[in-house]
């Protein structure tokens, strides 16, 4: 029954290919797979998985999609999502050797934990309704506590800071945020062949998850289509960036290692995704080894390029192209089967250097001072070597200067002083007008909302650092308001440092094959990285004082009220008559003998006691307690009345 | 006898004068010797950092009170902001702002001895009409003014929280305006300075009381019946007073109560006000209005939303007090404030500069952010009272807690914020401490005050029975 089930599937899977190819004969649904592979120079592997699928604006399937994941496709009308990305990271994106000025990182390296941002197609008074439902709906779909983000204190509205000009734009993100493989089943789900088959089945967990980074990213905008009547098209992209290191035998340290798909990834790539129209894998070498070789005229020099002195491919590639940096090997997965699965490999024979390019400055962070009270957090811009290199450089006012936006979100926990915002440019101090182009500052409001800070420098072009530093206190926080692990310390999350000058793409000499992972490296992006999350401890209370710190207090409020109120109501002539009164009428043997000690004491005669009678007392009394039950009793039926009235 | 009382004046104000010495000895210091930062001194309403926040803020074309800095009145933002980005070169950043709060110091320090020479006078007064003070040999009558100058001059509330860059100096100047011009019977300067030091800090609002029995009545005397008892003993002739002279034109119980004055009074009240809105209202045009400047001042000081430790106990309560009583203890607190007023009011009401001190030295215990520079205010007035308060008890002990509690303030902080090895705490213990010092300091001059006028009381009996 089980293999009679089994051998149904994909012939399900088949038909229902068929019916979408039938249907839309240039509408269809698109998926599509990639690999990517890339060697680093400090002897990792960069494995950068990339899938899009594609939904066409079309109102023939209604509400119906074969390919296009359900969950997202709802998620884009009910929240009328324009452009959205989510983010799962996990460790750091090293920006001197992974590189900084190529599409694959400015698009790839993430900050760590979560980062959420979306354009909204939505009237400006809805933005904000639109984003909460949103943060809850993606937290239950990828089982993330992206709803933290729900509240105002942790997402913030960019205006042009972040690159995205939109005043719908809201941006938020969770630097705790623990990403595992929770988070990477449900994303794996919106893939039509999951992880079963195509490229995705190399995603081994363990192996995965052993890497020195990762980052699983989902990217989705809506294309408009023109026509009325038609809805709006998705994009969906979904890439996963892993770096890890292969295992290696060879004792020489310079000597990069041999690596194959089997030996990164435990697994090996058995046929294609059915459902993909296209599944490729790519190999990229940067740097000294492209420049090698010029021309690639010949069938024997194109062998040469991966058969070659320095290395070997273990397979053959399908197409190589030439790209301004490099080589990149193109392998078409299609042809491999069951018994002869796709394992690429590289071996290294020669050892080899060489370097990615780098962003024009390279952004770190830190905070300054000591102690629970105050402190400053700096941000350092370092120039790169590669920096003068780099295109991009503006004239203005016949100077050449380098233009970056810093954005940067505080809790508001973190009391930002704007006025004491300083710019160093080679360790001198700048004034506002000599390098802050534009700023924009909406300060944070206790407990309502976060801040933030976007600011444009305009730096010389040769300089050689630039720091910027800001002062803050720290802000006390009520108990219930710190997290479980209160002394850990809280994340400010990282700034973002742009380039809106620089624009990343791969520059392929050749015309371009229509895959969707070359198309969008050929598109140019904005050169972005992003600093560290900082720790910054803040002061705690002691957590298990609420009752005595609500009872000593009260006390001191009753010591005010209590003796206060003592000095004003006393009177001493009076104390003194009502005193001797008192005691005369109560003739008891201890109190008479004490009033006789008291009056030898103070040498003054025993008052007689007063001489009313007995029986008027008694009687006024009697009214008084008389009077007492009455107002009682109607006290208590008003109670009563007004209590049962309910 | 007249060279003596040359010679007083002169060594008045060369203390007086030595003191802005070392005021401005002390603010040519850089970085203020760190004492900006303190939280004693500086609490977030009076902060002069959050001061240049919200006026960059302002300059940056944004509401001052945008973001949870600046919780001011923007008249005093715009009178000190500039001075807290004017740099002279050589010299300390902010030194003109410490300018402003030395001359503010200074002013404060003279109408306090204005303030003292007319109780003085009226003291003098008044002990000869009771027939105490048959010459002037026979019991010296301190000279409360120069002593309460003095004591605010040398205070070191006073110079820390000059020198420490909190607005307090200009709040203390207000609340100390408004006390001279009901002394002096300046109806639109006691109005004036009422209303800024309403507007400036909400406190003083509780001044309104003594202000107007100062106003109606006249100033501090002993209680009216010992005037009508001596005045069947003996009929002394005498003087220029406002007290007698009423006393002397109506041989009632009852002391006439200037209604026009008052009401001449609250008529100023009303028209400084008004002024004091327009103005806020025209300076925060753009950015909400009054209605903002009230939710980011007043509403700031009554919820208590800055929980940063200061010295007084608010803070950690509502650090640690279940949200969900919150509001029910925001209410219980500030009500004590105001509970308090109407008995006082009664049992004090021929002494209202007495109590127009107690009522600072209330509301600087209760305060939500209270700082030195609240204390500093109430002792020196406390000062004009020297006379009357001789048998103060607990005075020698009460003068160790304060000095105790300013001297420990400073290490426990520094113990749980800066060295992590105490904790909450300890601080707080310390606030509590300070706060049981005022509470004992209040109550003890209260009853000093009271037992004052009871023994003058059995002494102008005893002194009748003699007479007669």
């Amino acid at each position: 029954m089980a293999s009679l089930v089994r051998s149904w599937i994909p012939l399900l899977i088949l038909q229902s290919f068929l019916v979408a190819v039938a249907f839309g004969s240039k509408e269809a649904e698109q998926f599509s797979e990639a690999l990517l592979l890339k060697p680093l120079p400090d002897r990792k592997v960069l494995a950068h998985f990339h899938f899009e699928n594609r939904a066409p604006p079309s109102n023939s399937h209604g509400r119906h999609h074969h390919l296009f994941p359900k969950a997202i496709s709802q998620l884009v009308q009910k929240f009328r999502v324009k452009e959205m990305e989510l983010s799962f990271t996990q460790g750091r994106w090293n920006h001197e050797h992974w590189g900084g000025f190529d599409p694959l990182s400015s698009m790839n390296a993430k900050p760590v934990g979560v980062e959420l941002w979306a354009v909204f197609d939505v009237p400006q008074s809805q933005v904000d309704t639109s984003w909460k439902n949103l943060t809850h709906a993606l937290s239950g779909l990828f089982c993330a506590s992206i709803n933290f983000l729900e509240s105002s204190t942790s997402y913030a509205a960019p205006t042009w800071g972040f690159g995205t000009n939109s005043d719908k734009l809201r941006y938020g993100s969770l630097p705790r945020e623990a990403v595992c493989t929770e988070n990477l089943t449900p994303w794996l789900k919106l893939l039509p062949c999951r992880d079963k088959d195509g490229i995705s089945a190399l995603m081994n967990r363990p192996s995965v998850y052993r890497g020195f980074y990762h980052s699983q990213r989902l990217h989705l905008s809506t294309v408009e289509s023109g026509q009325e009547g038609l809805g709006s098209g998705i994009v969906l992209e979904q890439t996963l960036t892993v770096v890890l290191q292969p295992e290696t035998t060879s004792v020489e340290t310079n000597m990069q290692p041999s690596w194959s798909l089997s030996s990164l990834f435990g697994r090996k790539v058995v046929g294609s995704c059915v459902l993909a129209k296209s599944s490729n894998v790519y190999l990229q070498l940067e740097g000294r080894l492209g420049h090698e070789s010029k021309n690639v005229d010949t069938e024997i020099e194109a062998h040469k390029l991966w058969k070659n002195a320095d290395f070997d491919l273990s397979l053959k590639p399908d197409r190589v192209l030439r790209e301004s940096s490099g080589l990149l090997f193109i392998f078409d997965i299609d042809k491999s089967s069951d018994s002869e699965p796709f394992d690429l490999g590289l071996n290294w024979k020669l050892p080899s250097k060489w370097s990615c390019q780098q962003a024009p400055l390279q952004a770190s962070r830190f905070l300054m001072g000591s102690g629970n009270e105050r402190g400053a957090i700096a941000i350092l811009l370092k120039a790169t070597e590669s920096q003068e290199k780099l295109p991009g450089r503006e004239l203005t006012d016949g100077r050449c200067t380098i233009k970056a936006n810093i954005f940067q979100i505080f809790p508001w926990y973190i009391k930002v002083y704007y006025h004491t915002l300083q710019i160093f440019v080679d360790q001198q101090q700048k004034t506002d007008s000599e390098v802050l182009k534009k700023i924009n500052v909406s300060p944070s409001t206790d407990k309502v909302s976060s801040g933030m800070l976007e600011m444009m420098l305009e730096l010389p072009c040769e300089v050689k650092s630039a720091a910027i530093s800001i002062e803050y206190d720290k802000g006390f926080l009520h108990i219930d308001e710190y997290p479980p692990d209160a002394n850990q310390g809280f994340d400010i999350p990282s700034a973002l440092i742009s380039f809106p000058s620089h624009h990343a793409s791969l520059d392929f000499q050749e015309e371009l094959s229509k895959s969707p992972l070359l198309s969008s490296f050929k598109e140019k992006s904005l050169v972005r990285s992003y600093t560290e999350v900082l720790l910054v401890p803040l002061t705690t209370p002691d957590f298990s004082m609420p009752y005595n710190v609500i009872t000593i207090t009260c006390t001191i409020f009753a010591l005010y009220f209590g003796s206060l109120l003592n000095v004003l109501r006393r009177r001493i002539g009076e104390e003194e008559r009502f005193l001797k009164s008192q005691a005369g009428k109560k003739t008891g043997g201890v109190k008479q003998l004490l009033l006789r000690l008291t009056a030898k004491i103070r040498g003054r005669p025993i008052e007689a006691p007063s001489s009313e009678s007995p029986a008027a007392e008694s009687s006024f009394l009697s009214t008084k307690l008389i009077f007492k039950i009455i107002l009682i009793a109607g006290a208590a039926a008003a109670w009563q009345y007004f209590s049962t009235d309910k | 006898m007249a060279e003596e009382q040359n010679k007083k004046p002169c060594r008045f104000w060369i203390w007086a004068s030595a003191s802005v010495v070392f005021r401005l000895i002390l603010i040519s210091f850089p970085g203020n010797l760190n004492l900006s930062s303190r939280p004693e001194v500086s609490t977030p309403l009076t902060s002069i950092r959050r001061l240049a926040e919200g006026y960059w803020l302002k300059q940056a074309s944004m509401s001052p009170y945008a973001g949870s800095m600046y919780h001011g009145s923007p008249l005093l933002l715009s009178v000190l902001g500039p001075l807290t980005v004017q740099r002279i070169k050589g010299q300390p950043s902010h030194l003109l702002c410490s300018l402003v709060f030395v001359i503010a110091d200074i002013l404060s320090a003279m109408l306090l001895r204005g303030i003292g020479q007319k109780l003085q006078m009226a003291y003098g007064l008044n002990a000869r009409l009771l027939g105490f003070l048959k010459s002037s040999r026979d019991k010296v009558i301190l000279p409360c003014g120069d002593i309460a100058a003095l004591v605010y001059l040398w205070n070191p509330f006073t110079i820390v929280s000059c020198v420490g860059l909190s607005t307090s100096p200009i709040e203390t100047l207000a609340v100390i305006l408004a006390l001279f011009g009901a002394v002096t019977r300046r109806v639109p300067l006691a109005a004036f300075g009422f209303v800024m030091a309403t507007h400036l800090s909400l406190y003083p609002a509780t001044l309104a009381i003594p202000m107007i029995i100062l106003l109606g009545y006249g100033l501090d005397a002993p209680p009216i019946k010992l005037f009508l008892q001596t005045r069947s003993v003996e009929n002394e002739k005498s003087s220029t007073s406002t007290v007698t002279k009423q006393a002397k034109s109506k041989q009632t119980t009852h002391l006439p109560f200037l209604w026009k004055t008052v009401m001449h009074f609250l008529f100023w009240v009303l028209l400084w006000s008004l002024y004091v809105l327009v103005l806020c209202a025209l300076s925060l045009n753009k950015y909400g209005g009054v209605e903002e400047m009230f939710k980011r001042t007043y509403g700031f000081i009554l919820s208590i939303e800055d929980l940063s430790p200061n010295i007084g106990v608010f803070w950690y309560f509502f650090a640690e007090v279940f949200d969900f009583f919150r509001n029910f203890f925001l209410i219980v607190f500030h009500v004590n404030v105001l509970f308090m007023l109407l008995p006082l009011a009664i049992r004090l009401k021929h002494r209202p500069c007495f109590l127009a001190f107690v009522y600072l030295a209330i509301s600087s215990i209760l305060k939500s952010y209270p700082s030195v520079g609240d204390s500093a205010l109430y002792l020196s007035l406390c000062a004009l009272f020297v006379n009357e308060l001789v048998d103060m008890k607990f005075s020698f002990f009460l003068f160790c807690g304060y000095l105790g509690i300013s001297l420990l303030s400073p290490v426990m902080h520094n113990l749980w914020i800066w060295r992590g090895t105490g904790n909450a705490n300890f601080y707080f213990g310390n606030a509590i401490g300070y706060a049981c010092f005022q509470i004992v300091f209040v109550v003890e001059s209260v009853s000093a005050m009271l037992n004052h006028d009871r023994a003058l009381r059995r002494s102008s009996s005893n002194h009748g029975e003699v007479n007669s």
